[in-house]
């Protein structure tokens, strides 16, 4: 076999620690070894194109290179070695900069363990073998679980371009957090008139199957080829028959059901339509405050409705869909600033809410019809303080991060505050002014310079009620370096933001990775931001990270775009680097079903005995039947245990 | 007036002396403000508690010295208790006045009062609150501090007029003492 | 249940009737107090404010007789009243577990001493408010089972100062932001308990006398807004805020432009009122602002 071995510099990434000319010349006199050099950019296109040059003058059989992270260049290479007319598994890559250059100083140390590293990697591609996909079809069709903006955009894009679209959506209506807002910024646009169309869009779109009141559930399978079970909370109403006319919503006796769209700033009815446009347009059934399922007297909705679509007995269902793709949009959900801010009340004052509250407030669609008006006694405020970063960038209660956002919405409300009641004063309380976006900074000094609004440097330490109807809120001026105190009439908390309930839940079911504050986790925060380390699994808005409306709306985007460009192509390709088993060895014992995390191992009867059978399509390579076989009868193409050991025995030697 | 000069005020060995003494990393401070909101002191003050972290981190211990603020400190911890960083700032004033103490620094009225209540401890064991308040006026030369409450508290006959002296009056004596000693030697 | 007790300086003194009413409350309830023999002054403020070393081996020298007043006595926990002295008497434990320090407090001590230890022979004990026992430990469903003559009728501001909770790290009592022991005890007791907004704000602690200027500032707002939530009375559970807010409520006053008339009565008083202990043994005589007129409040139908 002969080998060629190309040491990269990396530019000064690896140079500057590792005496690469060295390595080269090191790996001479490595076992194979035909062709050695160094380079100052093994993945620039001349770089790229020595490997060619070398593999045919030297009639090279396989290539290593020592470089970067494979997860950097393993694809770029693969491609030049087939471009030499080489196998692309004939290939092997050593990592001397994130495991070598980066992360020691001492050069000479470096240089031994750069040459250590490129001994393996030649051992092991002394004992590769040519492997070779195969093809298989996909189903053109992507499921979006979320249906706020950014899960929209993503599902009318795909759907534009011809793919089938499954929307699930856990609420009884879409538009997520969008659709409570009132107004957007930084142009203080109505937030209803921009998504009101892409929601009705979606309703009318042929391509896409709309599924509220729905959660995924289970999902097995592969990329292109994925299994989906949604669970569908029984809605009692018959959808085909509801007109959406809000007739059961004025006669239904359990006027204090909880209203969560609303965010429970007012009551409503147990049957309700969550607000006038909701898409789709239909009435469901609170189950929790239904009288009639609860107490099973009542029935006055099904009394009224016009066209009898109200249905008690309808029952939860369970729905299949096969599809090609999965886009994860669910979004973001407040954290739980009642049990970690006891200093503002912790939930015990009235007047005391939420941004996401006042949004409603602001809402001329919402419970008090547009007017700002106080939870605690309907009077009008004058005084409005805001407070920025409750639970964020707040270690205390383990949130470090920034939530992005809050300080333009912040601006806004501040400035909508103004418009709706014109003698009133706002304060805004702040730590810094976040508002890197296109006319964000420009808004926020609208709302200083044009609407009076107050701005004070200074995290609030408290909020206490001064026994006379208002609130004083103190805090301190660290511009000016004194103590501030004001009495106030409301109290809006920008709070921090985390990935919405269950989303952990559902990153198990996707088989993705999510981290402490259940946000998805993207392939390269800067690279792969919509992929996964799933394959076929992409991302798109706030599940992955706090993110506005443009930015959800771009990644929305940007996920369809991911999910055509895998959808487009005829077929996939699979990879080969999956497990095998010898019939011979093999006992039937069935270790390697029980610890197969994607269900690619079946027990088949072959020739009267029981034996492991790897499914080529389903099988990921994780190799971890191939570690648990007790007679070693599974091993893992292009990692067989002939080749492991080689590393290790390679790296024994030095 | 000069502006301050960023290398000249810096006192490596201070901030790290008080990083070390209170346990606390200063660096983690951002200036948030929460702990000069929630101060009840603060509007006493000369130099408020997120200015005195600020001066910490700049190593400028002359302007943390000459502040009035670590002595008046009350050490209610709300500071500590809100800190969204999770420092202990109360215990970062009392570092630098425990500090500034040791390098002969005082307060006006402060020191004199402490010292006074210190004195009835060393004596007898225990703190006597009359003898408290006599050693602080005749320290203080303030003799006719509280004599408003005079009247109010007399007639409760709760004050008595002879010290508590415990047995082990010695054994707290030579706790001072030591402790004296040793301050003495560095 | 028997208890180890330090009583604190200021009950000999400025106190006397909080000591007094601790006292005549745990005997109604069965509760025995242990007292340190010759215990010493925790150094208070003074010794807090001066240094940590300091201040801890006055402390460490009562922990020490604590440690062997519960092995002779039996006693299961160690209390005392005083929220000044709890503060130091726990700091000084919680910062002696530092092998560093621990060795400097030693080294000013007559004998080292005992360590913290796990659960083993003579470990240094922690301290516990009697406060935080008579809630957490005997409960609040035997103190009601014993209450006699139920509150009923008076509204009171629960108090409970900075130091009872803070810093929670060390204190480990209660919610810091919102306390509710004191609340649920007086409620038990059958009072009506205003939602005070103030309950941990600092009332100028040992600033009386230093800085009066600070204290008046900070104990008129509590009583001012005490008054606006139609508070009878405050309770508290702290001498130095006893201090502050009942001997000089005149100059808080004075220096707030007002005229004050809110009597502040240490929530044992009010236990023993309810448990129908004598006048006498509760001291409501050595109070500054007389609760004569509040407590007659005591079982009157409230007019809506």
């Amino acid at each position: 076999m002969k080998i060629g071995v190309f040491i990269c510099h990396c530019g000064s990434n690896i140079a500057g620690t590792v005496d690469c000319v060295k390595v080269a010349k090191n790996a001479e006199a490595f076992p194979d070894v035909a062709y050695s050099t160094d380079n100052m950019y093994m993945c620039s296109e001349p770089g790229q194109d020595h490997i060619v040059e070398m593999v045919k003058k030297h009639d090279l059989d396989g290539v290593v290179v020592a470089s970067c992270s494979p997860r950097m260049h393993e694809p770029t290479f693969r491609r030049a070695v087939e471009r030499a007319g080489l196998n692309k598994y004939m290939f092997e890559m050593a990592n001397i900069r994130e495991h070598v250059s980066w992360i020691g100083k001492d050069k000479d140390a470096n240089t031994n363990k750069a040459s250590e590293l490129v001994r393996m990697a030649v051992e092991k591609l002394r004992r590769n073998a040519p492997l070779f996909s195969k093809k298989f079809e996909t189903i053109k069709k992507v499921l979006v679980v979320g249906a706020g903006v950014a899960g929209i955009q993503a599902a009318l894009d795909c759907a534009d371009a011809g793919l089938q679209v499954v929307l699930v959506e856990r609420e009884p209506a879409i538009g997520g957090k969008m659709a409570k807002l009132d107004k957007t910024f930084p142009t203080v646009d109505c937030s209803s008139c921009i998504l009101g169309p892409k929601m009705v869009d979606v309703s009318q779109h042929p391509n896409i199957t709309l599924y509220t009141l729905s959660e995924v559930e289970k999902v097995s399978g592969y990329v292109g080829n994925f299994s989906v079970n949604i669970k569908r909370r029984a809605p009692y109403v018959d959808f085909s028959k509801c007109t959406g006319c809000g007739a059961c919503m004025e006669k239904c006796p359990a006027k204090k059901t909880p209203d969560r769209f609303n965010e429970f700033m007012g009551p409503t009815t147990a049957i309700n339509i969550p607000f006038p446009q909701a898409i789709p347009k239909k009435a469901t059934i609170n189950p929790q405050y239904c009288r009639k399922l609860t107490e099973g007297k009542c029935g006055i909705c099904a009394k009224i409705c016009p066209t009898g679509a109200i249905n008690y007995e309808m029952k939860d269902e369970v729905i299949t869909e096969e599809v090609g793709a999965i886009v994860a949009a669910t979004g973001y959900d407040l954290m739980d600033w009642k049990s970690n801010y006891g200093e503002y009340g912790g939930g015990r004052y009235p007047d005391v809410i939420t941004s996401l509250q006042y949004e409603r407030l602001l809402s001329a669609a919402g419970p008090t019809g547009g007017h700002i008006l106080r939870p605690s006694d309907g009077r009008e405020p004058k005084k409005v303080a805001f407070i920025c970063c409750v639970g964020s960038r707040d270690r205390s209660i383990g949130r470090p991060y920034c939530s992005g956002f809050c300080c333009m919405y912040t601006a806004k409300q501040a400035v909508l505050t103004k418009d709706h009641i014109p003698d009133s004063q706002s304060y805004v309380f702040y730590m810094d002014i976040r508002a890197p976006g296109k006319l964000y900074d420009e808004f926020t000094r609208r709302a200083i310079e044009e609407y009076g609004t107050e701005y004070i440097r200074g995290r609030v330490s408290a909020i206490q009620p001064d026994g006379k109807g208002q609130y004083i809120v103190r805090a301190a001026d660290t511009l000016l370096g004194k103590p501030v105190e004001v009495a106030v009439d409301l109290v809006v908390l920008a709070v921090g933001v985390e990935g919405a309930k269950g989303s952990g839940k559902l990153a198990e079911t996707l088989h993705i990775s999510y981290d402490n504050f259940g946000f998805f986790l993207e392939s390269h925060i800067k690279l792969r931001p919509v992929e996964t380390n799933t394959a076929g699994v992409f991302l798109a808005g706030s599940c992955q990270g706090a993110k506005d409306i443009p930015s959800s709306v771009a990644q929305g985007s940007g996920a369809a775009a991911k999910v055509i460009g895998l959808l487009s192509k005829p077929k996939l390709e699979s990879d080969p680097q999956i497990s095998n088993v010898n019939i011979k060895r093999c006992v039937g014992c069935g270790k390697c079903v029980d610890v197969c995390p994607f269900q690619a191992i079946t027990k088949e009867n072959i020739r009267g005995e029981i034996k492991a059978q790897v499914i080529e399509a389903v099988c990921q390579g994780c190799g971890l039947c191939a570690a648990t076989c007790p007679q070693g009868a599974i091993q893992l193409s292009h990692f067989t245990d002939n080749q492991i050991l080689a590393e290790v025995n390679a790296l024994c030697q030095c | 007036m000069d502006s301050i000069n960023l290398e000249a005020v810096r006192d490596e060995d201070f901030l790290r002396t008080v990083e070390k003494e209170s346990g606390q990393n200063l660096s983690r401070c951002y200036q948030c403000g929460k702990c000069t909101a929630g101060c009840p002191c603060g509007p006493a003050y000369d130099m408020q508690v997120s200015q005195v972290m600020r001066a910490i981190q700049l190593g400028d211990k002359q302007a943390v010295f000459e502040a009035a603020s670590p002595w008046l400190c009350v050490s209610c911890s709300t500071c500590t208790a809100r800190c969204p960083n999770e420092i202990d700032v109360a215990r970062v004033m009392d570092t630098v006045r425990h500090m500034n103490r040791r390098e002969g620094g005082k307060h006006p009225t402060l020191n004199a009062f402490w010292d006074s209540f210190l004195k009835t401890v060393r004596l007898s064991g225990r703190a006597y609150e009359l003898g408290v308040m006599a050693l602080y006026m005749l320290r203080t030369g303030k003799v006719l501090t509280d004599m408003d409450l005079a009247p109010r508290i007399m007639p409760k006959r709760k004050l008595p007029f002879v010290p508590h002296v415990i047995r082990g009056k010695a054994a707290v004596g030579r706790i001072f003492k030591r402790f004296h000693d040793l301050r003495m030697d560095g | 249940m028997k208890l180890a007790y330090y009583p604190g300086c200021s009950g000999m003194g400025t106190s006397a009737e909080y000591e007094r009413s601790t006292r005549a409350v745990c005997k109604a309830l069965g509760i025995e107090l242990q007292d340190l023999p010759d215990w010493s002054c925790c150094g208070s403020t003074p010794a807090h404010a001066t240094d940590a070393v300091l201040s801890a081996a006055l402390s460490a020298r009562n922990l020490t007789i604590a440690a062997k007043t519960m092995a002779q006595s039996g006693a299961t926990k160690f209390t005392t009243p005083c929220p000044s002295c709890l503060l130091n008497l726990k700091t000084a434990r919680h910062h002696m577990a530092e092998p560093e320090f621990r060795a400097k407090v030693d080294a000013i001590l007559d004998e080292p001493c005992p360590p913290i230890g796990q659960k083993g022979e003579e470990p240094l004990p922690d301290t516990y408010s009697v406060l935080q026992l008579l809630v957490e430990d005997y409960g609040l469903e035997n103190i009601k089972s014993k209450v006699k003559t139920p509150l009923k009728g008076l509204k009171i501001a629960p108090y409970y100062g900075c130091l009872l909770s803070r810093p929670p790290k060390i204190m480990q009592f209660d919610d810091p932001e919102n306390p509710t022991s004191m609340d649920r005890l007086l409620e038990a007791l059958g009072a009506e308990v205003v939602p005070f907004p103030l309950k941990t704000e600092c009332c100028g602690a040992s600033m009386g006398i230093p800085r009066r200027d600070i204290t008046e500032r900070l104990s008129g707002r509590l009583i001012e807004t005490a008054v606006r939530y139609g508070a009878d009375m405050i309770a508290v559970a702290c001498p130095l805020c006893h201090m502050n807010l009942d001997l000089r409520q005149e100059q808080a006053a004075r220096a707030k432009n007002a005229v004050f008339d809110m009597p502040v009565l240490y929530f044992t008083q009010l236990m023993g009122i309810a448990l129908g202990l004598k006048e006498s043994d509760l001291g409501l005589n050595k109070l500054c602002v007389s609760p004569t007129q509040a407590l007659q409040k005591i079982g009157k139908e409230v007019s809506a």
